[in-house]
Protein backbone atom coordinates (compact mmCIF):
# COMPACT_ATOMS: atom_id res chain seq x y z
CA UNK A 1 0.00 0.00 0.00
CA UNK A 2 0.88 3.66 -0.76
CA UNK A 3 2.00 6.14 1.56
CA UNK A 4 -1.29 8.74 1.64
CA UNK A 5 -0.07 11.66 4.05
CA UNK A 6 1.64 13.76 1.61
CA UNK A 7 -1.86 14.28 0.61
CA UNK A 8 -3.37 15.74 3.88
CA UNK A 9 -0.51 16.72 5.25
CA UNK A 10 -1.86 20.44 5.02
CA UNK A 11 -4.29 19.94 7.39
CA UNK A 12 -1.68 19.88 10.20
CA UNK A 13 0.02 23.46 10.77
CA UNK A 14 4.24 22.81 10.49
CA UNK A 15 5.71 23.96 13.55
CA UNK A 16 7.18 27.39 11.51
CA UNK A 17 3.51 28.62 10.48
CA UNK A 18 2.93 28.42 14.18
CA UNK A 19 6.07 30.88 15.05
CA UNK A 20 5.18 33.07 11.91
CA UNK A 21 1.93 33.53 13.63
CA UNK A 22 3.42 34.42 17.29
CA UNK A 23 5.28 37.23 15.14
CA UNK A 24 2.13 39.34 15.71
CA UNK A 25 1.97 39.06 18.96
CA UNK A 26 5.33 40.15 19.44
CA UNK A 27 5.39 42.98 17.23
CA UNK A 28 2.59 44.11 19.57
CA UNK A 29 4.97 44.00 22.66
CA UNK A 30 8.32 45.59 20.63
CA UNK A 31 6.80 47.66 18.24
CA UNK A 32 4.13 49.53 20.32
CA UNK A 33 5.20 53.24 18.74
CA UNK A 34 4.12 51.88 15.24
CA UNK A 35 1.31 50.09 15.74
CA UNK A 36 -0.06 51.96 13.02
CA UNK A 37 2.30 50.81 10.62
CA UNK A 38 1.86 47.40 12.02
CA UNK A 39 -2.03 47.27 11.51
CA UNK A 40 -1.46 48.82 7.80
CA UNK A 41 0.53 45.99 7.24
CA UNK A 42 -2.16 43.19 8.60
CA UNK A 43 -4.79 44.66 5.96
CA UNK A 44 -2.44 45.13 3.39
CA UNK A 45 -1.73 41.07 3.39
CA UNK A 46 -4.84 40.78 3.84
CA UNK A 47 -5.49 42.83 0.56
CA UNK A 48 -2.49 40.70 -1.04
CA UNK A 49 -3.93 37.75 -0.27
CA UNK A 50 -6.83 38.25 -1.72
CA UNK A 51 -5.01 38.99 -4.82
CA UNK A 52 -2.97 35.44 -4.39
CA UNK A 53 -6.24 33.76 -4.67
CA UNK A 54 -6.96 34.82 -7.74
CA UNK A 55 -3.81 35.49 -9.59
CA UNK A 56 -1.51 33.02 -7.58
CA UNK A 57 -3.53 30.19 -7.18
CA UNK A 58 -6.17 30.09 -10.49
CA UNK A 59 -3.96 32.26 -12.57
CA UNK A 60 -6.48 35.44 -13.39
CA UNK A 61 -4.47 38.62 -13.95
CA UNK A 62 -5.66 41.81 -12.71
CA UNK A 63 -4.90 45.07 -12.10
CA UNK A 64 -7.84 46.35 -11.00
CA UNK A 65 -7.97 44.41 -7.62
CA UNK A 66 -8.69 47.93 -5.75
CA UNK A 67 -11.83 47.94 -7.61
CA UNK A 68 -13.23 45.54 -4.55
CA UNK A 69 -10.92 47.01 -2.07
CA UNK A 70 -12.50 50.26 -2.56
CA UNK A 71 -16.19 49.01 -2.88
CA UNK A 72 -15.25 47.34 1.10
CA UNK A 73 -14.07 50.35 1.86
CA UNK A 74 -16.69 52.86 0.84
CA UNK A 75 -19.35 50.02 1.85
CA UNK A 76 -18.02 49.96 5.23
CA UNK A 77 -17.50 53.71 5.24
CA UNK A 78 -20.99 54.72 4.38
CA UNK A 79 -22.40 52.19 7.03
CA UNK A 80 -20.70 53.67 10.02
CA UNK A 81 -21.06 57.39 8.04
CA UNK A 82 -24.88 57.07 9.20
CA UNK A 83 -25.11 55.24 12.09
CA UNK A 84 -24.25 51.90 11.49
CA UNK A 85 -21.01 52.03 12.99
CA UNK A 86 -20.79 47.72 14.06
CA UNK A 87 -17.28 47.21 13.12
CA UNK A 88 -17.93 43.43 12.30
CA UNK A 89 -21.44 44.27 10.71
CA UNK A 90 -19.91 46.46 8.13
CA UNK A 91 -17.18 43.55 7.55
CA UNK A 92 -20.22 41.56 6.50
CA UNK A 93 -21.73 43.94 4.51
CA UNK A 94 -18.67 45.46 2.95
CA UNK A 95 -17.48 41.66 2.09
CA UNK A 96 -21.09 40.46 0.37
CA UNK A 97 -21.21 44.21 -1.19
CA UNK A 98 -17.57 43.31 -3.02
CA UNK A 99 -18.43 40.15 -3.67
CA UNK A 100 -21.62 40.82 -5.74
CA UNK A 101 -19.48 43.52 -7.63
CA UNK A 102 -16.67 39.95 -7.90
CA UNK A 103 -19.40 37.74 -9.39
CA UNK A 104 -20.52 40.37 -11.89
CA UNK A 105 -17.24 41.38 -12.77
CA UNK A 106 -16.51 37.85 -13.44
CA UNK A 107 -18.79 37.41 -16.41
CA UNK A 108 -16.59 40.09 -17.72
CA UNK A 109 -13.39 38.81 -16.76
CA UNK A 110 -13.74 35.60 -17.45
CA UNK A 111 -14.74 36.60 -21.21
CA UNK A 112 -11.32 36.89 -22.82
CA UNK A 113 -7.21 35.64 -22.40
CA UNK A 114 -4.68 37.42 -20.43
CA UNK A 115 -4.79 40.96 -22.00
CA UNK A 116 -8.23 41.14 -22.48
CA UNK A 117 -8.40 40.18 -18.56
CA UNK A 118 -5.59 43.17 -17.73
CA UNK A 119 -7.56 45.61 -19.37
CA UNK A 120 -11.10 44.61 -18.29
CA UNK A 121 -9.72 44.84 -14.64
CA UNK A 122 -8.05 47.57 -15.04
CA UNK A 123 -11.04 49.81 -16.76
CA UNK A 124 -13.29 48.58 -14.46
CA UNK A 125 -11.19 49.96 -11.33
CA UNK A 126 -10.96 53.44 -13.68
CA UNK A 127 -14.50 53.56 -14.35
CA UNK A 128 -15.01 53.10 -9.91
CA UNK A 129 -12.48 55.56 -9.33
CA UNK A 130 -14.13 58.07 -11.47
CA UNK A 131 -17.63 57.13 -10.09
CA UNK A 132 -16.06 57.58 -6.40
CA UNK A 133 -15.08 60.76 -7.45
CA UNK A 134 -18.09 62.33 -9.25
CA UNK A 135 -20.29 61.53 -6.75
CA UNK A 136 -19.00 64.08 -4.07
CA UNK A 137 -22.48 64.09 -1.69
CA UNK A 138 -21.97 60.50 -0.84
CA UNK A 139 -18.42 59.69 -1.13
CA UNK A 140 -16.83 63.08 -0.40
CA UNK A 141 -14.82 63.04 -3.77
CA UNK A 142 -11.48 63.84 -3.32
CA UNK A 143 -11.97 65.23 -0.41
CA UNK A 144 -12.34 61.37 1.74
CA UNK A 145 -15.33 59.98 3.35
CA UNK A 146 -15.29 61.70 6.83
CA UNK A 147 -17.78 61.41 10.03
CA UNK A 148 -17.48 57.86 10.33
CA UNK A 149 -18.07 56.63 13.70
CA UNK A 150 -17.18 52.83 14.63
CA UNK A 151 -18.36 51.65 17.51
CA UNK A 152 -16.78 49.49 19.77
CA UNK A 153 -15.63 46.06 18.81
CA UNK A 154 -18.05 43.44 20.47
CA UNK A 155 -19.43 46.15 22.14
CA UNK A 156 -16.82 46.32 24.32
CA UNK A 157 -13.28 47.19 23.05
CA UNK A 158 -13.66 50.69 21.77
CA UNK A 159 -11.27 52.01 18.79
CA UNK A 160 -8.65 53.81 20.79
CA UNK A 161 -6.13 56.43 19.84
CA UNK A 162 -2.98 54.55 20.18
CA UNK A 163 -4.54 52.23 17.82
CA UNK A 164 -4.43 48.82 19.91
CA UNK A 165 -7.60 47.79 19.78
CA UNK A 166 -7.55 48.52 15.62
CA UNK A 167 -4.59 46.41 15.56
CA UNK A 168 -5.58 43.50 17.05
CA UNK A 169 -9.00 43.76 14.96
CA UNK A 170 -6.92 43.57 11.89
CA UNK A 171 -5.06 41.39 12.95
CA UNK A 172 -7.58 38.84 14.15
CA UNK A 173 -9.49 39.20 11.02
CA UNK A 174 -6.19 38.36 8.77
CA UNK A 175 -5.99 35.21 10.79
CA UNK A 176 -9.43 33.96 10.49
CA UNK A 177 -9.59 34.61 6.57
CA UNK A 178 -6.38 33.22 6.24
CA UNK A 179 -7.40 30.30 8.35
CA UNK A 180 -10.11 29.83 5.73
CA UNK A 181 -7.96 30.30 2.74
CA UNK A 182 -6.02 27.92 3.95
CA UNK A 183 -8.43 25.12 4.08
CA UNK A 184 -9.80 26.54 0.65
CA UNK A 185 -6.52 26.08 -1.47
CA UNK A 186 -5.78 22.41 0.27
CA UNK A 187 -9.34 21.56 -0.25
CA UNK A 188 -10.51 19.74 -4.04
CA UNK A 189 -11.47 23.20 -4.60
CA UNK A 190 -7.95 24.87 -4.50
CA UNK A 191 -6.80 21.56 -6.34
CA UNK A 192 -9.00 22.36 -9.23
CA UNK A 193 -8.07 26.17 -9.18
CA UNK A 194 -3.75 24.50 -9.31
CA UNK A 195 -5.09 22.43 -12.50
CA UNK A 196 -7.04 25.23 -14.08
CA UNK A 197 -3.46 27.49 -13.38
CA UNK A 198 -1.33 24.63 -15.15
CA UNK A 199 -3.51 23.67 -17.77
CA UNK A 200 -6.51 25.07 -18.12
CA UNK A 201 -6.73 22.69 -21.86
CA UNK A 202 -7.23 19.59 -20.09
CA UNK A 203 -9.45 20.46 -17.86
CA UNK A 204 -12.79 20.33 -19.51
CA UNK A 205 -11.83 17.37 -20.56
CA UNK A 206 -11.76 15.56 -16.99
CA UNK A 207 -14.86 16.76 -16.49
CA UNK A 208 -14.10 20.36 -14.68
CA UNK A 209 -16.55 22.97 -15.45
CA UNK A 210 -13.64 25.45 -15.71
CA UNK A 211 -16.06 29.15 -15.54
CA UNK A 212 -17.41 28.20 -12.41
CA UNK A 213 -14.74 27.63 -10.51
CA UNK A 214 -12.73 30.90 -12.10
CA UNK A 215 -15.89 33.18 -11.38
CA UNK A 216 -15.68 31.39 -7.81
CA UNK A 217 -12.40 31.85 -6.85
CA UNK A 218 -13.26 35.37 -7.90
CA UNK A 219 -15.51 36.30 -6.31
CA UNK A 220 -14.33 34.92 -3.32
CA UNK A 221 -11.06 36.98 -3.80
CA UNK A 222 -13.44 40.41 -4.31
CA UNK A 223 -14.84 39.12 -0.94
CA UNK A 224 -11.52 38.85 0.66
CA UNK A 225 -10.20 42.35 -0.94
CA UNK A 226 -14.14 44.17 0.16
CA UNK A 227 -13.16 42.91 3.75
CA UNK A 228 -9.53 44.14 3.68
CA UNK A 229 -10.92 47.41 2.27
CA UNK A 230 -13.51 47.67 5.21
CA UNK A 231 -10.46 46.96 7.62
CA UNK A 232 -8.79 49.99 6.18
CA UNK A 233 -11.87 52.64 6.76
CA UNK A 234 -13.05 51.24 10.00
CA UNK A 235 -9.27 51.37 11.45
CA UNK A 236 -8.81 54.69 10.15
CA UNK A 237 -12.31 56.28 10.40
CA UNK A 238 -11.68 57.30 6.95
CA UNK A 239 -11.96 56.46 3.43
CA UNK A 240 -9.88 58.58 0.63
CA UNK A 241 -10.60 58.08 -2.56
CA UNK A 242 -6.76 56.35 -2.90
CA UNK A 243 -8.48 53.15 -2.36
CA UNK A 244 -9.44 52.98 -5.68
CA UNK A 245 -6.61 53.96 -7.31
CA UNK A 246 -4.50 52.39 -10.05
CA UNK A 247 -1.61 52.62 -7.77
CA UNK A 248 -2.77 50.32 -5.14
CA UNK A 249 -3.71 47.91 -7.78
CA UNK A 250 -0.25 48.09 -9.00
CA UNK A 251 1.63 48.03 -5.94
CA UNK A 252 -0.49 45.23 -4.82
CA UNK A 253 0.78 43.08 -7.50
CA UNK A 254 4.50 43.76 -6.85
CA UNK A 255 4.30 42.48 -3.47
CA UNK A 256 2.66 39.50 -4.23
CA UNK A 257 5.66 39.04 -6.73
CA UNK A 258 8.00 39.72 -4.25
CA UNK A 259 6.33 37.24 -1.69
CA UNK A 260 5.47 34.74 -4.19
CA UNK A 261 2.41 33.95 -5.87
CA UNK A 262 0.83 30.95 -5.77
CA UNK A 263 2.04 30.45 -1.71
CA UNK A 264 -0.57 31.86 0.86
CA UNK A 265 2.51 33.03 2.98
CA UNK A 266 4.28 34.44 -0.02
CA UNK A 267 1.22 36.94 0.40
CA UNK A 268 2.26 37.66 3.96
CA UNK A 269 5.56 37.78 3.93
CA UNK A 270 5.84 39.74 0.49
CA UNK A 271 3.68 42.72 2.18
CA UNK A 272 5.92 42.56 5.65
CA UNK A 273 8.87 42.73 3.39
CA UNK A 274 7.61 45.61 1.24
CA UNK A 275 5.79 47.77 3.66
CA UNK A 276 8.75 47.83 6.11
CA UNK A 277 10.92 48.23 3.24
CA UNK A 278 8.80 51.04 1.74
CA UNK A 279 8.73 52.42 5.25
CA UNK A 280 12.77 52.95 5.80
CA UNK A 281 13.54 53.24 1.93
CA UNK A 282 10.75 56.55 2.53
CA UNK A 283 12.70 57.88 5.59
CA UNK A 284 15.89 57.70 4.24
CA UNK A 285 15.03 59.16 0.71
CA UNK A 286 11.89 60.35 0.69
CA UNK A 287 11.70 62.00 -3.11
CA UNK A 288 13.49 58.99 -4.75
CA UNK A 289 12.61 55.80 -2.90
CA UNK A 290 10.38 54.43 -5.40
CA UNK A 291 14.09 54.20 -7.44
CA UNK A 292 15.27 51.61 -4.70
CA UNK A 293 11.65 49.74 -4.69
CA UNK A 294 12.17 49.57 -8.67
CA UNK A 295 15.61 48.45 -8.52
CA UNK A 296 14.86 45.41 -6.04
CA UNK A 297 11.31 44.77 -8.08
CA UNK A 298 13.83 44.35 -11.09
CA UNK A 299 16.62 42.04 -9.23
CA UNK A 300 13.51 39.76 -7.84
CA UNK A 301 12.17 39.25 -11.21
CA UNK A 302 15.61 38.08 -12.90
CA UNK A 303 16.93 36.27 -10.14
CA UNK A 304 14.39 34.96 -7.64
CA UNK A 305 11.13 34.32 -9.97
CA UNK A 306 9.16 33.10 -7.34
CA UNK A 307 10.00 35.30 -4.64
CA UNK A 308 10.88 35.29 -1.40
CA UNK A 309 9.26 31.89 -0.47
CA UNK A 310 10.84 30.79 -3.63
CA UNK A 311 13.92 31.74 -2.13
CA UNK A 312 13.06 30.01 1.39
CA UNK A 313 12.07 26.79 -0.24
CA UNK A 314 15.29 26.54 -2.18
CA UNK A 315 17.24 27.22 1.13
CA UNK A 316 15.21 24.03 2.30
CA UNK A 317 15.79 21.77 -0.30
CA UNK A 318 19.18 22.59 -0.19
CA UNK A 319 19.78 22.23 3.43
CA UNK A 320 17.90 18.82 3.39
CA UNK A 321 20.35 18.08 0.34
CA UNK A 322 23.26 18.65 2.71
CA UNK A 323 21.79 16.56 5.60
CA UNK A 324 21.71 13.60 3.63
CA UNK A 325 24.79 14.22 2.26
CA UNK B 1 -27.36 -3.05 -32.97
CA UNK B 2 -26.67 -0.39 -30.31
CA UNK B 3 -24.30 2.24 -31.37
CA UNK B 4 -22.07 3.96 -28.04
CA UNK B 5 -21.14 7.38 -30.26
CA UNK B 6 -22.82 8.05 -33.86
CA UNK B 7 -22.30 11.27 -35.58
CA UNK B 8 -24.85 11.86 -39.07
CA UNK B 9 -23.95 14.26 -41.47
CA UNK B 10 -21.48 16.29 -39.82
CA UNK B 11 -19.93 18.97 -41.53
CA UNK B 12 -17.40 21.57 -40.04
CA UNK B 13 -16.56 24.41 -41.98
CA UNK B 14 -13.95 27.09 -41.47
CA UNK B 15 -14.55 30.02 -44.01
CA UNK B 16 -14.89 27.95 -47.22
CA UNK B 17 -12.41 25.67 -46.21
CA UNK B 18 -14.55 21.71 -45.52
CA UNK B 19 -13.18 20.05 -43.22
CA UNK B 20 -15.40 17.77 -42.07
CA UNK B 21 -17.39 16.84 -44.62
CA UNK B 22 -20.67 14.56 -43.68
CA UNK B 23 -19.21 12.33 -41.67
CA UNK B 24 -21.46 9.54 -40.55
CA UNK B 25 -19.88 7.42 -37.77
CA UNK B 26 -21.00 4.71 -35.88
CA UNK B 27 -19.31 3.69 -33.58
CA UNK B 28 -20.79 0.13 -31.61
CA UNK B 29 -21.11 -0.54 -27.87
CA UNK B 30 -17.78 -2.56 -26.84
CA UNK B 31 -16.23 -1.49 -30.33
CA UNK B 32 -12.42 -1.45 -30.96
CA UNK B 33 -12.69 1.21 -33.56
CA UNK B 34 -10.17 2.67 -35.10
CA UNK B 35 -10.10 6.23 -37.45
CA UNK B 36 -6.91 5.99 -40.12
CA UNK B 37 -6.55 8.12 -42.73
CA UNK B 38 -3.19 10.21 -43.90
CA UNK B 39 -2.30 13.99 -42.36
CA UNK B 40 -4.61 16.49 -42.60
CA UNK B 41 -7.85 13.81 -43.03
CA UNK B 42 -9.78 15.84 -40.69
CA UNK B 43 -8.86 13.61 -37.72
CA UNK B 44 -8.59 16.18 -35.11
CA UNK B 45 -10.95 18.07 -36.19
CA UNK B 46 -13.44 15.09 -35.89
CA UNK B 47 -12.06 14.73 -32.60
CA UNK B 48 -12.45 18.04 -31.41
CA UNK B 49 -16.05 18.11 -32.50
CA UNK B 50 -16.73 14.63 -31.00
CA UNK B 51 -15.92 15.78 -27.78
CA UNK B 52 -17.48 19.33 -28.00
CA UNK B 53 -14.05 21.39 -28.38
CA UNK B 54 -15.61 22.85 -31.71
CA UNK B 55 -19.23 23.10 -32.41
CA UNK B 56 -20.49 21.29 -36.29
CA UNK B 57 -21.47 23.50 -38.89
CA UNK B 58 -24.01 21.01 -38.98
CA UNK B 59 -25.18 17.72 -38.07
CA UNK B 60 -25.22 15.50 -35.17
CA UNK B 61 -23.02 13.68 -31.75
CA UNK B 62 -24.99 11.01 -30.59
CA UNK B 63 -23.49 9.85 -27.49
CA UNK B 64 -25.66 6.74 -26.17
CA UNK B 65 -28.55 7.37 -28.07
CA UNK B 66 -28.64 10.91 -26.89
CA UNK B 67 -27.91 14.14 -29.04
CA UNK B 68 -24.94 15.87 -27.17
CA UNK B 69 -23.95 17.65 -30.63
CA UNK B 70 -24.55 21.30 -28.30
CA UNK B 71 -23.04 20.47 -25.16
CA UNK B 72 -19.90 21.47 -23.26
CA UNK B 73 -16.71 19.47 -23.39
CA UNK B 74 -16.81 19.22 -19.55
CA UNK B 75 -21.17 17.89 -19.48
CA UNK B 76 -19.76 15.13 -22.31
CA UNK B 77 -17.48 14.09 -20.14
CA UNK B 78 -20.08 13.61 -17.61
CA UNK B 79 -22.18 12.08 -19.35
CA UNK B 80 -19.15 9.10 -20.09
CA UNK B 81 -17.46 10.18 -22.91
CA UNK B 82 -13.64 10.81 -22.38
CA UNK B 83 -10.98 11.55 -23.99
CA UNK B 84 -6.41 11.41 -24.60
CA UNK B 85 -4.69 13.91 -26.37
CA UNK B 86 -2.01 13.44 -28.95
CA UNK B 87 0.41 15.53 -27.80
CA UNK B 88 0.45 15.39 -23.64
CA UNK B 89 -1.56 18.16 -21.76
CA UNK B 90 -1.07 17.10 -18.60
CA UNK B 91 -1.06 19.20 -14.93
CA UNK B 92 3.02 19.84 -14.99
CA UNK B 93 3.64 20.99 -10.91
CA UNK B 94 1.08 18.51 -9.83
CA UNK B 95 2.35 14.56 -8.66
CA UNK B 96 0.64 11.96 -10.57
CA UNK B 97 -1.45 11.36 -7.59
CA UNK B 98 -3.09 14.89 -6.90
CA UNK B 99 -3.51 14.62 -11.15
CA UNK B 100 -5.79 11.69 -10.93
CA UNK B 101 -7.65 12.64 -7.60
CA UNK B 102 -8.45 15.66 -9.39
CA UNK B 103 -9.65 13.51 -11.95
CA UNK B 104 -11.72 11.46 -9.87
CA UNK B 105 -13.17 14.39 -7.95
CA UNK B 106 -14.98 15.55 -10.97
CA UNK B 107 -16.11 12.46 -11.40
CA UNK B 108 -17.59 12.34 -8.14
CA UNK B 109 -18.73 15.85 -8.33
CA UNK B 110 -16.29 16.59 -5.42
CA UNK B 111 -14.34 19.12 -7.16
CA UNK B 112 -15.88 21.90 -5.57
CA UNK B 113 -15.87 20.89 -2.19
CA UNK B 114 -13.88 23.79 -0.44
CA UNK B 115 -13.60 23.19 3.28
CA UNK B 116 -12.10 19.17 3.95
CA UNK B 117 -8.97 18.68 2.97
CA UNK B 118 -8.40 16.36 -0.56
CA UNK B 119 -6.90 13.83 1.15
CA UNK B 120 -10.09 13.50 3.68
CA UNK B 121 -12.09 12.65 0.62
CA UNK B 122 -10.79 8.91 0.83
CA UNK B 123 -13.70 7.07 -1.41
CA UNK B 124 -11.87 9.72 -4.47
CA UNK B 125 -8.06 8.95 -3.09
CA UNK B 126 -8.85 5.08 -3.25
CA UNK B 127 -9.99 4.75 -6.23
CA UNK B 128 -7.27 7.08 -7.81
CA UNK B 129 -4.70 4.31 -6.05
CA UNK B 130 -6.36 1.88 -7.84
CA UNK B 131 -6.32 3.16 -10.67
CA UNK B 132 -2.36 3.84 -10.48
CA UNK B 133 -2.15 0.48 -9.59
CA UNK B 134 -3.66 -1.00 -12.54
CA UNK B 135 -1.61 1.64 -14.88
CA UNK B 136 1.53 0.32 -12.97
CA UNK B 137 2.07 3.98 -12.14
CA UNK B 138 2.10 3.39 -8.17
CA UNK B 139 5.69 3.85 -7.59
CA UNK B 140 5.88 7.10 -8.90
CA UNK B 141 2.44 8.28 -7.08
CA UNK B 142 4.47 10.89 -5.63
CA UNK B 143 6.63 12.09 -8.22
CA UNK B 144 6.04 15.71 -9.95
CA UNK B 145 4.47 14.84 -13.39
CA UNK B 146 7.02 17.12 -15.03
CA UNK B 147 9.92 15.01 -13.78
CA UNK B 148 8.88 11.64 -15.25
CA UNK B 149 9.81 9.92 -18.72
CA UNK B 150 7.38 10.65 -21.59
CA UNK B 151 6.25 6.89 -21.93
CA UNK B 152 5.35 7.42 -18.11
CA UNK B 153 3.44 10.52 -18.36
CA UNK B 154 1.50 8.83 -21.81
CA UNK B 155 0.14 6.56 -19.03
CA UNK B 156 -0.79 9.46 -16.90
CA UNK B 157 -2.95 10.82 -19.75
CA UNK B 158 -4.90 7.27 -20.00
CA UNK B 159 -4.89 7.48 -16.40
CA UNK B 160 -6.85 10.92 -16.87
CA UNK B 161 -9.18 9.57 -18.84
CA UNK B 162 -9.96 6.50 -17.25
CA UNK B 163 -10.83 8.75 -14.10
CA UNK B 164 -14.15 9.55 -15.56
CA UNK B 165 -14.94 5.90 -15.69
CA UNK B 166 -15.99 6.20 -19.61
CA UNK B 167 -18.58 4.87 -21.52
CA UNK B 168 -16.36 5.70 -24.83
CA UNK B 169 -12.69 6.13 -24.69
CA UNK B 170 -11.22 8.35 -27.55
CA UNK B 171 -7.41 7.75 -28.11
CA UNK B 172 -5.56 10.63 -29.97
CA UNK B 173 -2.29 8.62 -30.63
CA UNK B 174 -2.25 6.77 -27.74
CA UNK B 175 1.79 5.98 -29.06
CA UNK B 176 3.04 9.11 -30.57
CA UNK B 177 6.40 9.71 -29.29
CA UNK B 178 6.76 7.11 -27.19
CA UNK B 179 9.92 4.43 -28.33
CA UNK B 180 8.72 0.96 -29.80
CA UNK B 181 9.17 -0.84 -26.35
CA UNK B 182 7.39 1.09 -24.19
CA UNK B 183 4.70 1.62 -26.59
CA UNK B 184 4.03 -2.08 -26.40
CA UNK B 185 3.36 -1.72 -22.94
CA UNK B 186 1.04 0.77 -23.47
CA UNK B 187 -1.06 -1.23 -26.15
CA UNK B 188 -1.28 -3.90 -23.94
CA UNK B 189 -2.52 -2.00 -21.26
CA UNK B 190 -5.20 -0.05 -23.72
CA UNK B 191 -5.94 -4.25 -24.89
CA UNK B 192 -6.50 -4.75 -21.64
CA UNK B 193 -9.48 -2.28 -20.78
CA UNK B 194 -12.35 -3.78 -19.86
CA UNK B 195 -15.05 -4.76 -23.08
CA UNK B 196 -17.81 -2.56 -21.58
CA UNK B 197 -15.39 0.65 -22.49
CA UNK B 198 -16.25 1.16 -26.19
CA UNK B 199 -12.87 2.67 -27.62
CA UNK B 200 -12.14 4.74 -30.64
CA UNK B 201 -8.64 4.83 -31.47
CA UNK B 202 -7.00 7.59 -33.75
CA UNK B 203 -3.42 6.34 -34.63
CA UNK B 204 -1.19 6.52 -37.41
CA UNK B 205 1.31 3.69 -36.60
CA UNK B 206 -0.80 0.76 -38.90
CA UNK B 207 0.73 -2.34 -37.10
CA UNK B 208 -0.89 -1.51 -34.01
CA UNK B 209 -4.37 -0.50 -36.18
CA UNK B 210 -4.26 -3.55 -37.56
CA UNK B 211 -3.59 -5.95 -34.53
CA UNK B 212 -5.78 -4.11 -32.20
CA UNK B 213 -8.78 -2.76 -33.83
CA UNK B 214 -11.65 -5.14 -34.97
CA UNK B 215 -13.16 -2.06 -36.90
CA UNK B 216 -11.78 0.62 -39.14
CA UNK B 217 -12.64 3.63 -40.79
CA UNK B 218 -11.00 5.68 -43.29
CA UNK B 219 -11.01 9.72 -43.40
CA UNK B 220 -9.68 11.25 -46.19
CA UNK B 221 -10.27 14.68 -47.57
CA UNK B 222 -12.70 15.64 -44.60
CA UNK B 223 -14.97 12.81 -45.62
CA UNK B 224 -15.19 9.04 -44.53
CA UNK B 225 -13.67 7.02 -47.47
CA UNK B 226 -14.54 3.30 -46.14
CA UNK B 227 -15.31 1.25 -43.40
CA UNK B 228 -15.13 -2.20 -42.48
CA UNK B 229 -13.37 -5.04 -41.00
CA UNK B 230 -9.40 -4.82 -40.69
CA UNK B 231 -9.39 -7.91 -43.41
CA UNK B 232 -11.54 -5.62 -46.11
CA UNK B 233 -9.61 -2.79 -44.95
CA UNK B 234 -6.10 -3.76 -45.68
CA UNK B 235 -7.07 -5.61 -49.02
CA UNK B 236 -9.45 -2.51 -50.59
CA UNK B 237 -7.56 -0.80 -53.16
CA UNK B 238 -8.72 3.03 -52.52
CA UNK B 239 -7.19 2.36 -48.99
CA UNK B 240 -3.96 1.30 -50.76
CA UNK B 241 -3.75 4.19 -52.67
CA UNK B 242 -4.22 6.55 -50.39
CA UNK B 243 -1.35 5.01 -48.69
CA UNK B 244 0.70 4.63 -51.20
CA UNK B 245 4.02 3.94 -50.61
CA UNK B 246 3.01 2.86 -46.70
CA UNK B 247 3.18 -0.64 -45.71
CA UNK B 248 -0.18 -1.76 -44.48
CA UNK B 249 0.09 -5.32 -43.86
CA UNK B 250 2.32 -7.47 -45.40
Amino acid sequence: MIDLTPLTRATRWHPAELVFWLLPVAGYFLLQDNLVLLTQIAITALFCLSLDLILGFAGIVSLGHTAFFGIGAYAAGLMAAHGHGDPLLGLLVAGICAAVAGFISSLLVLRGADLTRLMVTLGVAMMLYELANKLTPITGGVDGLQGMEIQPLFGSFAFDMFGKTAYWYAVGVLFVMFVIARRLVHSPFGLSLKGIRQNVGRMPAIGAPVNARLAAVYTIGALYAGIAGALLAQTTQFVALDVLSFNRSAELLLILVLGGSGCLYGALIGTIVFMTAHHFLSDMNPEYWQFWLGLLLVLIVLFARDGVMGGVRRLGALSKGGAKA
Amino acid sequence: MTYALQTTSLVKKFGGFVATNTVSLNVEAGARHALIGPNGAGKTTLINLLTGFLEPTSGEVILNGDKVTHLAQHQRVKRGLARTFQINRLFADLTVLESVVMAVNERLGLGARFWQSVGSHTAAVDEAVELLERLRLLDVAHETTRNLAYGKQRLIEIALALAAKPSVLLLDEPAAGVPTIESRELFETIAGLPREVTILLIEHDMDLVFRFADRISVLVGGAVLTEGTPEVIAHDPKVKEVYLGEAICD
